[in-house]
């Protein structure tokens, strides 16, 4: 038998050693730096009209959102695939997972119901 | 009222929207009367209730043993009570349905006016659901999970309080619409334009009941997930976990995934409601679609939230009856696994004629085949579990059974369903109605029920009556097929769902014949209550030990009931179905060298936020802002004032620990052994 009496009340027990680390000066001032030059390039390719197509530029900038939050998420939010016997990650995935299905299928779903509209006179689109 | 007509800037100010002219048991009309005979019937009952509480003295009894408490056990008896009564509220509903269904015939309008008709549908819709389901999912995962996984109890006691009190003033919201105002009549899902467009409280009503509610259910989903993964007795991996266990654990993901949408939605919505945003309008830019597609993205995954679990409790009561470990255990864990993904790319088919096109349906109508395969999977495994085994037929195991029949005929008319083109032709049909109360009754309820006569006994030391249960699951079984066979033929014939006058007489023999199918459910419900009051009178003859079934998992290692800590000692886990595994291991429960165990101490926090939350709502609902203001702020300063209470915990004195070692219900009773 197991003599963990407190275990119930404190449920800590196991994983001390797992819990997430909580980053260096260091890590955090490689994460800062990434992040700024992240959030001067979009500036840049804004302000500075760079590209003559707005979808390339809307691309880069998305591109570069995405790299951003992974910036965060590893170097503020200190993730990785060890923290929590892996279940920080886990239950990561599974958000990003779950996120992309419910945006994406409902974009994609009233894009087509949108598309799919019965024509209607102007009367009734007061903001078409 | 103070002087209405004198100060109707004072009045409003103090009362809102809410006038005299609001209690519908003073109007003179027919529906007025209905509901004060109702009030009258609810006050004298209530206040017999409250007078024999008063005079025996219970009130302490209750307040320090049950409404402050933490222990996740008595929450989640607690929970089912609360299921229980709305279950019955619910049940009053339909059977009021299928009386005006049944005689609403031509020149005969019945005796609910449409208006009052629409109120009802909705209320058994949205109550069955949220109160009646989702409470007993979440009081049967509450009692049962922190004991299969050898915990003392929920990683977080207070907010599982919490969650109660919330899901608990939710309940009673709806249940002031029946007295105080009126009701929504938009359906369940409360869909615009019908819900933007009702003038009165009955949406508003609805919005915040569920708002509560809902967020009592997603604090119970995170402090599942948490307990699940901390708080498992050493030697527990993750596929030594009772299936129980894992399917609790997947409807928790589901309920943090998905709660949150409903809340958003319905924020949404109340801002359309009271500030004229236009989310779900048909101008100015909303979209009426929009919220139907958001409803769905939770209400899909909803279903599987209240039928995983239950998926669960067959999981471990048929290997129970079967004498036998259950049949395929890591593909039950990959199916619910497979379910719980699954489950959030099937939403559409909900909404398949809103008009998406052919791209979009093909995939919805795809996906919603392909989940039917992992469930399918699930009853070949209790069907093989079965096989060469030596059933007992006990009344948790003709549950089971009814079940297995009774679901696997919902599941194929869910793939019927699932067909885009037929279901251009079923949608809102009483095909539809007839489905989803077959897979509803067939799995969640009877699941509930073979749970409730499965664990009865670990919670309260003694067993259900066997021949009243019998009868409950008979008249359930029998009468379920009466109700809705009928309208699985009128659904295919064309009729729509929600009407409360019909004009083709050749309908009504369905009609009347569903309506004595409710009636026999009516009886089931009947025996079921019997069956807890006759229990209750013969407990000393019922009573068990801690093992009356020969269970396999941990929370039959433990006394009936358990004591407060669960485990003396928290035990080690080398096997599945640890408890057999230690029993077939000569297990000896020790006897000594106890220590003090620490634990969550009650706290009161819980009530007064969830009384202060449903007088908020109440004023939102009627438009007292001054009461809804102060309620928030009390809010606030109730949960900030909490996190300065450093008393949170206790230690239960070792010689306790060891008087109830040696005393409690562990042995089975000479008389119950044969019972």
């Amino acid at each position: 038998m197991s003599n963990s009496n407190d275990h119930a009340a404190h449920g800590h027990e196991h994983g001390h050693d797992e819990h997430a680390n909580h980053g260096s000066l260091r890590s955090y001032l490689t994460g800062f730096v990434l992040a700024s030059i992240l959030t001067i390039i979009p500036f840049w390719l804004v302000m500075g009209h760079v590209f003559q197509s707005h979808w390339v530029t809307i691309t880069l900038v998305l591109l570069l959102a995405v790299v951003q939050i992974l910036v965060h998420v590893v170097y503020f939010l200190h993730l990785d695939t060890r923290s929590e016997g892996g279940w920080n990650m886990l239950s990561f995935v599974f958000t990003i997972v779950l996120v992309v299905i419910v945006l994406g299928a409902s974009i994609w779903v009233m894009y087509n119901e949108n598309a799919n509209m019965m024509p209607m006179s102007p009367q009734y689109q007061h903001n078409e | 009222m103070l002087e209405p007509t004198n100060h109707p800037a004072a009045r409003s100010f103090l009362f809102g929207r809410l006038t005299l002219d609001s209690l519908p048991f003073l109007q003179p009309d027919l529906e007025g009367r209905i509901v004060l005979v109702t009030l009258c019937a609810v006050m004298l009952g209530g206040l017999a209730v409250l007078g024999l509480i008063t005079k025996k003295r219970l009130w302490g009894y209750l307040w320090n043993e049950w409404f402050t408490s933490v222990d996740h056990k008595k929450l989640g008896i607690m929970y089912m009570i609360l299921g229980t009564v709305m279950l019955l509220r619910g049940f009053a509903d339909a059977i009021m349905m299928r009386a005006q269904q049944a005689i609403a015939f031509g020149p005969n309008m019945g005796y609910l006016p449409p208006e009052h008709y629409d109120q009802i549908f909705t209320a058994h819709g949205s109550i069955m659901i949220f109160f009646v389901a989702m409470a007993y999912i979440v009081g049967l995962i509450n009692y049962v999970m922190p004991l299969q996984i050898g915990s003392r109890d929920v990683a977080f006691p207070f907010l599982n309080n919490l969650s109660f009190w919330f899901t608990f003033w939710g309940a009673i919201t709806f249940m002031v619409s029946l007295f105080v105002g009126d009701f929504s009549t938009a359906g369940w899902l409360g869909y615009p334009p019908v819900s933007e467009l009702q003038q009165g409280p009955g949406v508003d009503y609805y919005i915040w009941g569920l708002q509560l509610s809902g967020v009592g259910t997603l604090l119970s989903g995170v402090n599942f997930v948490v307990t699940i993964i901390k708080m498992r007795a050493p030697g527990m991996t993750m596929m030594k976990m009772p299936v129980f266990t894992w399917t609790s654990l997947c409807t928790s993901g589901l309920i943090i995934a998905t709660f949150p949408v409903l809340t958003a939605t319905l924020l949404l919505l109340s801002l359309d409601r009271y500030i004229g945003t236009h989310f779900f309008t048909s101008d100015f830019g909303g979209n009426v679609m929009m919220y139907i597609n958001l409803i769905w993205v939770w209400g899909h995954p909803e279903v599987y939230i209240l039928i995983l679990p239950i998926f669960g409790i067959y999981s471990e009561i048929v290997p129970t009856f079967s004498g036998k470990p259950l049949f395929g255990y890591s593909s039950m864990v990959y199916a619910t696994c497979a379910i719980m993904i699954l489950s959030y790319l099937v939403w559409l088919h909900h909404f398949f004629t809103m008009g998406s096109g052919a791209d979009v349906n093909s995939f919805f109508s795809l996906t919603t085949m392909i989940i039917s395969i992992p469930t399918g999977v699930k009853i070949f495994n209790w069907l093989f579990t079965m096989y060469r085994g030596r059933v007992h037929f006990t009344v948790p195991m003709l549950w089971t059974m009814g079940f297995l029949f009774t679901f696997t005929i919902g599941g194929m008319t869910g793939v019927m369903l699932s067909v885009a083109p037929a279901d251009f032709l079923l949608h809102n049909s009483l095909f539809l109605i007839a489905h989803f109360h077959n897979v509803i009754i067939g799995g969640v309820v009877f699941g509930v029920f073979a749970g409730v006569n499965y664990w009865f006994p670990k919670a309260f030391g003694f067993k259900l009556d066997e021949f009243w249960g019998k009868a409950s699951f008979w008249f359930w079984q029998i009468g379920f097929w009466l109700a809705f066979g009928p309208l699985y033929i009128m659904g295919l014939m064309g009729v729509t769902r929600r009407l409360s006058h019909f004009d083709n007489p050749a309908l009504q023999p369905y009609f009347i014949v569903a309506g004595i199918g409710a009636a026999l459910i009516a009886l089931g419900i009947g025996s079921f209550i019997i069956q807890i009051g006759i229990s209750i009178l013969r407990r000393k003859q019922y009573a068990v030990g801690g093992d009356p079934w020969n269970g396999r998992t941990l929370e039959w290692a433990t006394s009936s009931p358990p004591p407060d800590y669960n485990f003396a000692f928290v035990p080690n886990v080398h096997e599945r179905d640890a408890w057999m595994d230690m029993k077939k291991h000569g297990y000896q429960r020790p006897l000594t060298g106890f220590n003090d165990i620490h634990m969550p101490k009650n706290t009161a926090t819980g009530v007064v936020i969830g009384v202060l939350s449903f007088a908020c709502c109440f004023g939102l609902v009627w438009y007292i802002w001054w009461l809804a203001a102060v309620c928030f702020v009390g809010v606030i300063v109730a949960s900030i004032a909490h996190t300065y209470n450093y008393h949170r915990d206790y230690h239960i004195p070792k010689a306790e620990v060891d008087s109830f070692e040696h005393s409690g219900n562990w042995q089975d009773a000479a008389q119950g052994a044969n019972a």
